[in-house]
């Protein structure tokens, strides 16, 4: 297991950790061919990315482009048909080798996955409850103080149901947070939300990042968002998903929302619709002529 | 703050419940339950064809009466009770594992669950003859129909509940580092839960109808043979005592499990 190898560092609140140096991962001549009732559906067509350690690097698509296969290939959620991932340089999988889910990549999902049946404090601790990494009482600190580190201190036993989305979101960073992963796979977490929260997630996010130096690996349909979190944007063409452009956001960090009204910002954020417009326009017509 | 504040007792919201109970809905309802016993005893009392022949309420009250103070009449709740436990308890014993394994197995499933299926359907009055055949004692065979009420409602309610667990949850905890112990005990089996006690109350309600009529086949004693036999004694006023504890006795039992379930699920605050 790699969790087991991976000794998380004498701080043990996990936030800030050897940061830079783990997290890294390549991803080379990447294929997925779905088969689903004998039809071959080509997700993923020859994908290569190398995300450095502590990058934030976020995907951006057209729907149904390869960007969850991607992240579900990381996360050991599916096998990929050809090609192979690394990460720090070992081999997480090939089309020999499906990866093991693990603690080192943990995923946030689109809708949420916080367990409705755990408070707060319950979920967060889960991760080094199961690996019985941390006693009871230290795992309970260490999630106070993340919890509070984030203005979560009020609702420790309260359950998700009886929080709002935008404080379920934090937790459920938080509980990632907790087993000090070296990436956090993001899907699309913030896409049912309206734009004033999700202003607040991306600075919540973002200090989280500034603070950890976690690598990120963001899927997002939202440009500005793309462009306002990441480090580099990553366009990928319509199905079969593959690479066609990587946009450099070379914007001075901490950031704040300041920026969104930089040109600097427009400029890339007009680059990367271009780019993305002319994919989602391809889709929509291949869309049409499935149907017709 | 405080004065807002829920105060719990026994997993029930007491300020709510007392909201609920004094209110204008509760007055209407015992208007109209007084109203009702009122035209009942008109129509008793006038003879009115049909409706007239069922006893009429101040008779039924008088009956009662005697009915409270006599052994016998406890006696009938104990036998009902007794059976309906037993046989739901069994139940709950082979049914809530046997519903985890063909939800958690898919082998398993394939090889359990085409006989489950084809032995569902038989309502399981159907099996009263057979039972009393094949069970050394006319009781186990009563308690073996009972069982059946509640067992195949438990097994698909839970085999339902597996299968419909979010993918998204035990990804996530995989995701955390669980083993797949760790993905029963605190993913499957809560995820389940709420099925689970689905399955129960609606196991109770048939385990009282079937205990009921299988009372009245197939024994001497308990509820349902108290009504049975005031019918053939032709003591009207009795059968409609029998009849109302058998309701009580079934809003006793679900009214438990309800409590049962909103104690064990606190996450759906259903109250």
């Amino acid at each position: 297991m790699t969790n087991t190898q991976h000794k998380s560092p004498p701080n043990a609140s996990g936030l800030i950790s050897d940061a830079k140096t783990a997290g890294k991962i390549s991803i080379r001549n990447v294929s997925k061919t779905y088969d689903p009732d004998g039809v071959n559906v080509l997700a993923l067509d020859d994908c290569s990315l190398e995300i450095q350690a502590g990058e934030f690097c976020v995907i951006v698509g057209p729907s149904g482009c390869g960007k969850t296969t991607l992240l579900n290939a990381i996360a050991g959620f599916h096998d990929i048909t050809s090609g192979q991932i690394d990460l720090d340089g070992e081999l997480l999988c090939s089309k020999d080798k499906q990866a093991e889910p693990g603690a080192d990549r943990i995923v946030v999902f689109q809708q949420g996955a916080l367990f409705p049946w755990y408070t707060v404090l319950e979920n967060v601790v889960f991760g080094p409850s199961v690996q019985g990494k941390m006693s009871g009482p230290k795992a309970k600190k260490a999630a106070e103080d993340i919890l509070a580190q984030m203005g979560l201190q009020g609702i420790l036993h309260s359950y998700p149901s009886e929080i709002s989305s935008g404080m379920r979101r934090r937790v459920e960073i938080a509980r990632a947070m907790m087993n000090d992963p070296k990436i956090l796979l993001m899907d699309e977490p913030y896409r049912a939300m309206d734009a004033l929260t999700k202003t607040i997630m991306h600075k919540n996010l973002l200090d989280v990042y500034d603070r950890s130096g976690k690598t990120v690996f963001f899927i997002t349909h939202d440009l500005e968002e793309a462009i306002f979190l990441g480090t580099r944007v990553v366009v990928m063409t319509t199905r079969p998903g593959k690479i066609k452009k990587i946009i450099d956001v070379d914007l001075p960090r901490p950031r704040d929302f300041r920026i969104l009204a930089s040109e600097h910002y427009l400029e890339l954020k007009k680059e990367a619709i271009e780019s993305v417009h002319e994919e989602a326009k391809k889709a929509f017509e291949a869309g049409e002529r499935e149907l017709a | 703050m405080t004065k807002n504040k829920p105060v719990f007792f026994m997993g029930i919201n007491l300020r709510k419940l007392r909201k609920a109970v004094f209110s204008k809905t509760t007055l209407r309802g015992i208007v109209a339950i007084i109203a009702t016993g009122f035209i009942w005893e008109l129509c008793a009392r006038f003879e009115v064809p049909i409706i007239g022949m069922i006893p009429a309420p101040s008779s039924v009250f008088s009956s009662l009466l005697a009915q409270i103070q006599d052994k016998d009449y406890w006696e009938c709740w104990v036998y009902s009770y007794d059976r309906v436990l037993s046989g739901f308890i069994v139940a709950q014993i082979i049914g809530i594992p046997l519903g985890l394994i063909m939800g958690m197995s898919r082998n398993f499933r394939d090889l359990t669950f085409p006989t489950l299926e084809i032995l569902r359907p038989i309502p399981p009055l159907a099996w009263v003859p057979m039972a009393v055949i094949f069970w050394p004692t006319p009781e186990m065979s009563i308690i073996f129909v009972t069982f059946l009420g509640a067992f195949f409602t438990m097994v698909l309610n839970i085999l339902g509940g597996v299968k419909n667990v979010d993918v998204r949850y035990i990804r996530s905890a995989q995701s955390l580092g669980s083993s797949n112990k760790d993905i029963f005990w605190r993913i499957v089996l809560p995820a389940t839960l709420p099925s689970l006690f689905t399955g129960m109350t609606v196991g109770m309600g048939i385990t009282w109808a079937v205990v009921v009529a299988a009372e009245m086949i197939a024994s001497r004693s308990g509820l349902g043979f108290l009504t049975w036999k005031s019918y053939v004694a032709g003591d009207y006023p009795v059968i409609v005592i029998g009849m109302i504890s058998i309701g009580i006795a079934g809003y006793i039992s679900s009214a438990v499990i309800r409590m049962l379930g909103n104690r064990l699920t606190p996450w759906l605050k259903i109250i």
